[in-house]
């Protein structure tokens, strides 16, 4: 079976980020990219699956410009086989539906069996992306999954269900699996995965290889504007003796702040 | 503290080939994974962490600018990134590393037959098997040529009698290349552990490179078959090869162990509150800071610029010695003003700078003494050797 893990690059999360203006976004320029920390679970997994001889092999999914490429190239270096990234400029506009799209329709193409990604992408958080594709291709889903087994054609994950109890999904082959922390941590490349990464050719397709117009993946969501989070309210010091200040802190978390 | 990001003033990253930058990302998370929260505790106990020996074989380090034999056959920079990655963990895992890579490996994959390289070298790179340099005797440091060990034919094996002294990994290795003399020439020879006569009892008391397993070599009538000489080289410039690669890749080592106290000094400057403010807010601290920032960016360009010489095989071993004796100056002073910074705490094992300035000071002597690589550039410009 053929594995597709979906890899987007996002701004490293120690990175500073800066929004220009509220019409042309935030300035990545100076900004270190990584691979989407919950999709390092998704590659991790399909590795996984790979070593036990389960997957045969596992084709890394990216949408995006040229500059993405070095971080499929982190993904063939700690054992992804096959490199894919879609550029076309009609992804250019596209919201998570367009995205989706172009990624059901890649990994369709290619006759994969099961699709892993992150449960969301750390840059814009939309968490949309892998239950469309499922949704799109007709085929089972499980999101937010932090333990998994893929075995005879079925699957079983464990998902969050809220108030941290976890529900045990069991479904049938093919399907979309959406990853959280805790379900495996992932490798590092060796310097052995950085010379192969070298030589490993990335494809490149636009949507007319993969059978879509600029029309199918058009947004429906329009962005507004861009602007920073409200700055933080300045903290409150608690002033006097320790055993007071405590009662007085424990008092403040119960009645304010509503956390305990 | 917040997780290390090395310190990147010129942008010097743009330098760097895709392939470099990863390696030297993977080797540094690993450091910060693994090594960084372990290395006081050895340090404190004198040893070295010989449980990470599989995973450092596993990452790719050992004789990764190697080519074949299942080696990484990584450019000379990335070999110095991942130095520098290593040494900012601590001096120890960098010397091992060299010592296996440069003065082990590389003499065997250049001067060794075909059978000693498909022998040692796969796994040597995986870790498997690890190896030390015998070279430096108790009376013969900065003179080596003038050694005692020495070998003699005798039929169909050397038997070989002498002492090395201050031998980086000897405790831990499973083979030693021994330089001895064999009828008055410099040769190399590899000397199995289990070989009869041979031994290598550890060196206590040190107070630097503590998580580094130093010993001696002591050869009593060891005897080795006649496959164990490395054939292809006669002479000083066998041993001197290997430690013009041991030099280069402690150029980068250094700004390392420079960059971490670096890095703790900005962090302690900023959360030190005294007469009210941090005292990253006063002039003398922030002077100090600057200069940190200042020689570790030349340091860098230095490196980088002798490095790619290297790949191009054009590097001299004089243009070796001035980086390796810069950055090693540079980074001791580094280290020592670092301390400053930190007051008393920077004493203490709870901070990397005691431990990083106590180290530099063994690579401020090890592999050419800074005033060796000053006689050598002497030589260089003057034409007259002071030292021969």
């Amino acid at each position: 079976m053929k594995i597709g893990v979906c890899l987007k690059q996002v701004p490293a999360t120690d990175s500073p980020i800066k929004v220009k203006d509220a019409v042309s976004g935030v300035d990545l320029a100076a900004v270190k990219m990584v691979i989407n920390p919950y999709d390092e679970f998704a590659l991790e997994e399909a590795l996984k699956l790979k070593d036990a001889g389960i997957a045969t092999q596992v084709i890394v999914y990216t949408v995006g410009p040229a500059d993405a490429d070095a971080r499929l190239k982190d993904a063939v270096a700690r054992g992804a086989d096959i490199l894919v990234r879609i550029d076309d400029p009609g992804l250019a506009a596209a919201d998570s539906l367009g995205f989706a799209k172009a990624l059901a329709a890649a990994a369709k193409a290619d006759g994969v069996g099961l699709i892993l990604a992150g449960k969301q992408a750390v840059d814009t958080d939309n968490a949309q992306v892998p239950a469309m594709i499922a949704e799109l291709l007709g085929w089972a889903q499980a999101t937010e999954c932090d333990k998994l087994e893929v075995a005879g054609g079925g699957f079983k994950a464990w998902v969050a269900a809220g108030g941290g109890t976890r529900d045990v999904l069991q479904g049938s082959l093919p399907a979309v699996i959406s990853t959280d922390k805790g379900i495996n941590s992932p490798r590092s490349p060796n310097i052995k995965g950085v010379m192969a990464s070298k030589k490993a050719p990335v494809a490149v397709k636009d949507l007319a290889a993969l059978g879509l117009s600029a029309g199918d993946v058009a947004a429906k969501v329009s962005l507004k504007a861009w602007g920073a989070p409200p700055p933080r309210p300045a903290g409150r010091i608690l002033q006097g003796a320790p055993a007071q200040v405590a009662k007085e802190l424990v008092g403040l978390l119960r009645s304010e702040a509503k956390v305990i | 503290m917040a997780r290390y990001q090395g310190l990147d003033f010129y942008n010097i990253d743009a330098q760097l080939t895709e392939e470099e930058r990863m390696v030297r990302d993977l080797v540094r998370k690993w450091t910060e994974d693994k090594f960084v929260p372990i290395i006081e505790g050895h340090a404190r106990a004198g040893t070295f962490p010989t449980h990470l020996i599989p995973e450092i074989g596993e990452m790719g380090v050992l004789g990764m600018n190697l080519h074949g034999y299942e080696c990484g056959g990584m450019s000379n920079v990335a070999y110095g990134l991942a130095c520098q990655e290593l040494e900012r963990g601590d001096s120890g895992l960098r010397s091992f590393v060299s010592v296996q890579g440069s003065l082990v490996m590389f003499p065997i994959w250049r001067f060794g037959s075909e059978a000693q390289k498909q022998k040692y070298l796969p796994k040597m790179a995986k870790g498997e098997l690890i190896g030390c340099f015998g070279l430096t005797e108790p009376d013969f440091g900065s003179n080596p040529g003038g050694m005692l060990t020495h070998a003699v034919d005798d039929g169909d094996s050397y038997v070989l009698n002498g002492a090395k002294m201050w031998i980086t990994n000897a405790p831990l290795a499973h083979l030693a290349v021994v330089w001895a003399k064999l009828d008055g020439v410099i040769r190399g020879f590899i000397v199995e552990r289990g070989d009869a006569g041979f031994s290598t009892p550890e060196m206590h008391g040190k107070h630097s490179l503590r998580a580094s397993a130093t010993g001696e070599i002591v050869l009593q009538d060891c005897r080795i078959p006649k496959d164990r000489i490395l054939p292809e080289v006669r002479g000083l410039k066998g041993p001197m090869s290997c430690l013009n690669n041991a030099r280069f890749g402690i150029s980068w080592g250094a700004l390392g162990a420079a960059m971490a106290c670096y890095h703790s000094s900005r962090d302690y400057a900023l959360n030190r509150i005294q007469f009210g403010k941090p005292i990253a807010s006063f002039q003398l601290v922030q002077n100090k800071l600057a200069w940190m920032l200042r020689e570790i960016t030349k340091g860098q360009l230095l490196a980088l610029h002798v490095g790619r010489m290297k790949d191009e095989g054009k590097v001299t071993p004089e243009q070796i010695s001035l980086a390796k004796m810069n950055n090693v100056d540079i980074a001791l002073q580094i280290a020592r003003v670092s301390r400053d910074i930190h007051g008393a705490n920077g004493i203490l094992d709870e901070y990397p700078v005691m431990r990083h300035a106590a180290n530099l000071e063994s690579v401020y002597t090890y592999e050419g003494t800074h005033d060796i690589h000053n006689l050598i550039l002497g030589r260089w410009i003057t034409g007259i050797s002071a030292f021969e």
